[in-house]
C-alpha cells in the first residue's frame, strides 16, 4: 500500500475552494512521509478539471467518471470511492472538510473499518509519524491524535488549515477512469439545490456590521445591539444560535451556512469565534471583538479586543459615539 | 412512525475545560453536563414528527450512569421511553465514532425503528460522524445536515443545508438515519407535568460488548490551543475601553 489520495470537490459552480487547501495538506503529508499524491476528482465530465488540478503539484491526477456522479448523492460517492480505494490501496486518503465530506466520508472510512480523522487543523511529525491536531470543546482545547489502524487512513482538513498551492509549471499526467458504481444501489434521490427566495438583506455589501452571538443572552437584549449598529451606521448580523432561536431571520446569519461578508468594520459582540462563523467574516477589514472570555478563539482574528461584559461595553460605546458625533 | 433519537451528554458549553493531569482527557471534577445542542434539535424534530403523525419516540444515550439525566430530560420533553447503553472509560467519550456508533447500534438492532435521528455533531469531541457511521454499520441510507423532515410512504424527504445559504431536498427509503442541524425547529422546554411524568417512564439499561469496534483514532494529548494573536487589547473600565476603541477606529483603522 502506498500513496496519498487527495479527493477534490466540485459543485455546480466549479471548484470548492477548500479542495486546493486539502490538496496542499496532502502535498505536505507527502513531503513528510515520502509518498506521492494523486489528486482525484469524482464527477461526470471532469477530465478538464482533473487536468487543471494536475498543475498544482500532485504526482498524478485522476478523473473518476460516471453518470451517477453528475450530481452528489452519498451512496454514489461511497461506492465509487470505496471501489477506487480498494483497488489503489493508498496509505492515506485526504479530503477537504466540506459539508459534502461530512456527508459521505465517515461512511466511506467505515467501509474499511476506519474512522475519519475529521476537521484537522494540521499535523506535526513526531517519531516519524504524523500527529494530527483537531479542535475539541468548540476550540477551547486542541487534541493531538494518532492513528492506531493500519493503512489506509482517512483525514479531512478544516477550512484554512493549509494555504492553497500555487500552480506549478509542470502538469502531472492525467488519467480518466470509469467509476465502479451501480446507480440502482444509490438510495438517496437528490433534487436540485436551491436558495431561499429573495434575501431581504444583502450583508455582503454592508460597509459596517455589528454581529451578535449567544452572549447577548436574550431576545430582548437585541435592542442594545440595534442601538450600537445605529450609532455606527452598521447593519445588524448574527451567529447561528441567534438565528436558530428565531431572534433574527436566517438571512442575517454570517458563516459557512449563511452569508460571507467583508465589511470595513465588523464588531462581534458575544461571539466565540467558531470556525463556521469565522469563515464567513475573516475577510473583514477591521475586526473588533467584545467577549468576556479572554480565551475565546475570536481573539485570534480580532484587530481590537475588549475583554469584558458586552452589557457594559456596548452602552459605553454607544455613549462615546454619540458624544463624538455631537 | 417509530423514531429512535440518540442524544449525547456533553460538558456544559459555558464552563471552562482544562486538561486532566494525564493529558488524555479533561479534568471532570466540578464539570456540569447538558444535552448536546444538535441532539436537542434532533429530539425536537422527533417529537414534532410524532405529534403530527403518531408513533413512538425512544431516546437513547451511551455513556456512564450520569447520562441518565439527559434521558430524563428527553422523557420530560415527551419521549416515550429511554435506553441507557452502559459504557465507561474511553468508549464512552465518543472520541472514536466507530465505538460510539457500535454502542448505539445495539439499541437500534433491538428496537428496529423506522427512523433514527441524531445531532450532526457533538459540542465536545465534534467528530460529526456517529450518525453516518451508525447508518453504515446498519446498512441503512443516511442524510446529514438536515433542517426539515417530511415523512412519506416508506420514505422520508429531508431538506439538507448546503454551504453559503443553499439547500437541497433528498428522498431516502426507510429505515434511515438522519443527522439534524441546529435550528430545525424551536426547542421546547419541559413542562412541570412533563417532568412529573418522566419519573414514571422507563429507562432501560443495555449492556454491550464492543468486541474491538474501534475506528483507530487515539487521543495522544490535549493542549491549550496555540493562539496566533494579533489583537490589540484595550484595557481599563468600560468607558475607557470604549473611548480608546472609538479613537482607534477613527484614527488608526480609519473606519468611522
Ligand atoms: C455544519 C455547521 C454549520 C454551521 N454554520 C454556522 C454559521 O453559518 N454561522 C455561525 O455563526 N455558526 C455556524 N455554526 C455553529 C458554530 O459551530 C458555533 O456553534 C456558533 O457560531 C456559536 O455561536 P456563538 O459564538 O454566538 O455562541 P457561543 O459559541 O456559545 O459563544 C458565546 C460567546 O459569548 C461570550 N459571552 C457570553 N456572555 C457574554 C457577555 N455578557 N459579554 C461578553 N461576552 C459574552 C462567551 O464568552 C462566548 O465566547 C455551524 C455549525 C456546524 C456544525
Amino acid at each position: 500500500m502506498s500513496g496519498i489520495l487527495a479527493i477534490l470537490e466540485r459543485g455546480p459552480g466549479g471548484w470548492h475552494r477548500m479542495s486546493f487547501e486539502a490538496l496542499a495538506g496532502a502535498l505536505e503529508l507527502g513531503r513528510a512521509t515520502g509518498e506521492p499524491v494523486t489528486a482525484c476528482v469524482p464527477g461526470f465530465g471532469v477530465e478538464a478539471a482533473a487536468a487543471e488540478a494536475a498543475a498544482f503539484g500532485p504526482a498524478a491526477a485522476l478523473a473518476l467518471e460516471h453518470e451517477a456522479l453528475s450530481a452528489y448523492a452519498a451512496d454514489a460517492w461511497i461506492e465509487a470511492l470505496g471501489a477506487l480505494i480498494g483497488a489503489m490501496a493508498p496509505s492515506w486518503v485526504v479530503l477537504p472538510h466540506t459539508y459534502q465530506t461530512r456527508d459521505f466520508a465517515p461512511a466511506l472510512a467505515a467501509r474499511f473499518g476506519r474512522a475519519l480523522m475529521a476537521d484537522c487543523t494540521g499535523f506535526v511529525v513526531e517519531g516519524g509519524r504524523p500527529v494530527f491536531e483537531r479542535q475539541l470543546f468548540q476550540g477551547k482545547l486542541t487534541g493531538r491524535f494518532l492513528f492506531e489502524t493500519p493503512k489506509p487512513n482517512f483525514v479531512s482538513f478544516q477550512a484554512g488549515a493549509f494555504r492553497a498551492p500555487q500552480a506549478a509549471g509542470q502538469r502531472a499526467p492525467v488519467a480518466v477512469q470509469r467509476a465502479d458504481v451501480d446507480p440502482a444501489r444509490v438510495r438517496q434521490k437528490p433534487e436540485a439545490p436551491f436558495r431561499e427566495a429573495a434575501q431581504a438583506v444583502d450583508l455582503s455589501s454592508a460597509e459596517r456590521i455589528v454581529a451578535v452571538g449567544r452572549g447577548i443572552g436574550d431576545e430582548g437584549n437585541l435592542e442594545l445591539a440595534r442601538e450600537l449598529a445605529a450609532a455606527l451606521g452598521a447593519e445588524l448580523a448574527a451567529s447561528r444560535p441567534i438565528c436558530d432561536n428565531g431572534w433574527l431571520p436566517m438571512d442575517r446569519q454570517v458563516g459557512s451556512s449563511g452569508q460571507t461578508v467583508a465589511p470595513k468594520l465588523y464588531v462581534a459582540l458575544g461571539i466565540s469565534g467558531a470556525i463556521q462563523h469565522v469563515v464567513g467574516m475573516k475577510g473583514s477589514g477591521c475586526i473588533v471583538a467584545v467577549n468576556r472570555d479572554p480565551q475565546a478563539p475570536i481573539f485570534e482574528i480580532a484587530d481590537y479586543g475588549i475583554v469584558g461584559d458586552l452589557f457594559e461595553v456596548a452602552p459605553a460605546l454607544i455613549e462615546e459615539l454619540k458624544k463624538s458625533a455631537g | 412512525m417509530k423514531i429512535l433519537v440518540a442524544v449525547k451528554q456533553v460538558p456544559a458549553r459555558d464552563l471552562p475545560v482544562e486538561p486532566a493531569p494525564s493529558g488524555l482527557w479533561i479534568a471532570e471534577a466540578g464539570l456540569s453536563y447538558e444535552m448536546n445542542e444538535p441532539d436537542a434539535y434532533a429530539l425536537e424534530a422527533a417529537l414534532r414528527l410524532k405529534e403530527s403523525g403518531g408513533g413512538e419516540v425512544v431516546a437513547v444515550s451511551a455513556g456512564p450512569e450520569r447520562v441518565q439525566s439527559v434521558l430524563r430530560e428527553a422523557l420530560a420533553k415527551g419521549a416515550d421511553r429511554a435506553i441507557h447503553v452502559a459504557a465507561e472509560g474511553e468508549a464512552a467519550l465518543g472520541l472514536d465514532p466507530v465505538a460510539a456508533a457500535a454502542l448505539l447500534e445495539a439499541a437500534v438492532r433491538e428496537e428496529q425503528p423506522d427512523l433514527v435521528l441524531t445531532g450532526l455533531q457533538s459540542d465536545d469531541t465534534g467528530t460529526g460522524q456517529t450518525g453516518v457511521v451508525l447508518a453504515a454499520r446498519l446498512g441503512w441510507p443516511h442524510a446529514t445536515l438536515v433542517v426539515a423532515i417530511e415523512p412519506g410512504q416508506g420514505a422520508v424527504r429531508a431538506r439538507r443545508e448546503l454551504e453559503g445559504g443553499w439547500f437541497q431536498h433528498v428522498t431516502l427509503p426507510l429505515p434511515a438515519v438522519l443527522t439534524v442541524q441546529s435550528g430545525i425547529a424551536r426547542l421546547r422546554y419541559a413542562t412541570l407535568m412533563g417532568i412529573k411524568r418522566a419519573k414514571t417512564k422507563e429507562i432501560r439499561r443495555l449492556e454491550v460488548e464492543l468486541e474491538g469496534s474501534r475506528g483507530g483514532l487515539r487521543l495522544a494529548g490535549l493542549a491549550q490551543p496555540r493562539r496566533v494573536r494579533q489583537t490589540q487589547f484595550l484595557e481599563g473600565s468600560a468607558a475607557e475601553q470604549a473611548s480608546k476603541l472609538v479613537e482607534k477606529l477613527r484614527f488608526e483603522a480609519r473606519v468611522l
